[in-house]
């Protein structure tokens, strides 16, 4: 055995690789330097369908990541889908914004996009967008297509 | 007929002793755990013969892991067309899975195999029995400090193993393949989760470095005091924690990723 003294600084030395590891896991592999929900604000937008979103998706204006899904419900009443979206707090929208469900790429995951209207007055924490796209679905168009062809014909 | 019966018997109650006994060895384990504290040198020592001497294998082999990960991955994507994702990839199945299971079978057949060999030859050399004729509780000052000091490197172990796997992707993937850079540490910001996946890989290490020492000490501690006895607790040892890592890996993912 080594003498003391090298052992400990073997020792201190692994021991901070280990934590190092840690840490670069946490900032550089995962995304805990990035959007966090400590400052952000919560409101919600209704769906006719919102097709393949889910919680955490993310949600962007004009392609720029604002903010993230929160909760996902169904409205017992009406029988729309509920989307809480968390934004960030440096962000204000105006309140006749809009909001569509897209497609990252052909098959990829879904996002909300934001699109901001022209009012004077901000969206406030739990406020409502009323202007909604619902996500697009692949065999609705599809059936939509065939549908349109047969009648043509 | 009446032989076979008896035999059967006989396994069934020694086996059910015998995980009787090792409960008993890990809750006086525990609590004379706490007698660790005021004498940090006993710690420091095991966690340089488990942490420090493993640490070589873990890197060398989290390198390799990686690289291999790269490698495969990025053949399978480019039929999709989707290698920018190489970096989600191999982060996810190493952070979730690889590197707490591999990290954690090495470790038990570098540090773990190495314990049972230890405390089964003090045991057949009779030191345990000195110590207990000098009023040492060889619990105390031989087995909690090997134990805190495994429960300690485990998951330290397991990161490092992590990390240097997805260097080892990165090597290979933006290196040598062509992946772009920022997509390659993009995607798998984007795609890993803080809570979800380093935690939950963090915890699986903890268990699993919890699950091994307790092991490989109880098969140290209760070998027969032979050398043949000896020779076969330190296989007994591999072969179980292998066993017990992979099953509690599986319950753990279904326990953690089931949800999602």
């Amino acid at each position: 055995m080594q003498n003391t003294k090298t052992q400990d600084t073997l020792v201190g030395l692994f021991v901070a690789c280990g934590i190092a590891a840690l840490f670069f896991m946490a900032m550089q592999i995962s995304n805990l330097s990035g959007f966090t929900a400590d400052n952000a604000y919560t409101i919600s937008a209704r769906f006719e369908n919102s097709g393949g979103l889910k919680v955490k998706s993310p949600v962007t204006v004009a392609g720029v990541r604002i903010g993230r899904v929160s909760d996902i419900s169904i409205d017992r009443d009406s029988y729309e889908s509920v989307v809480k979206m968390q934004i960030d707090a440096q962000y204000s929208l105006p309140d006749d914004t809009s909001a569509s469900i897209f497609t990252a790429g052909l098959l990829g995951e879904q996002y909300i996009s934001l699109e901001p209207g022209g009012s004077e007055d901000a969206l406030l924490e739990n406020g409502l967008i009323d202007i909604t796209q619902s996500a697009i679905v692949l065999e609705e168009i599809i059936g939509q297509f065939l549908f349109d062809k047969a009648a043509e014909e | 007929m009446i032989r076979f019966f008896q035999h059967l018997g006989h396994t069934t109650t020694s086996s059910f002793a015998k995980l009787g006994r090792s409960f008993f060895f890990l809750t006086h384990t525990l609590t004379a755990s706490a007698s660790v504290i005021p004498r940090p040198r006993l710690l420091t020592n095991q966690l340089y013969s488990v942490g420090v001497l493993s640490f070589l294998i873990i890197t060398i082999s989290g390198l390799f892991v990686g690289m291999v990960l790269g490698l495969q991955g990025f053949y399978i994507l480019s039929d999709f067309g989707a290698e920018e994702t190489l970096g989600v990839m191999v982060a996810a199945s190493l952070v979730r899975e690889l590197g707490p299971v591999v990290a954690a079978l090495l470790f038990a057949g570098r540090a773990g195999s190495a314990l049972t060999a230890e405390i089964g030859l003090m045991k057949a050399t009779e030191q345990l029995s000195g110590m207990e004729m000098m009023a040492i509780d060889p619990l105390k000052r031989i087995i909690a400090p090997r134990f805190l000091a495994g429960f300690i490197a485990m998951p330290l172990l397991a990161a490092l193993f992590s990390s240097v796997g997805v260097l080892g992707g990165h090597i290979v993937g933006v290196g040598t393949l062509g992946v772009d850079d920022g997509a390659y540490w993009s995607q798998m910001q984007a795609g890993l989760d803080f809570q979800d996946d380093i935690i939950n890989g963090i915890i699986k290490s903890i268990v699993f470095g919890f699950a091994i020492s307790w092991i490989s000490l109880f098969e140290g501690y209760d070998a027969i005091p032979t050398s043949e006895g000896v020779s076969r607790a330190t296989t007994r040892t591999v072969v179980n924690s292998a066993f017990t890592i992979l099953g509690l890996d599986f319950i753990l993912t279904a326990l953690m990723f089931g949800d999602i």
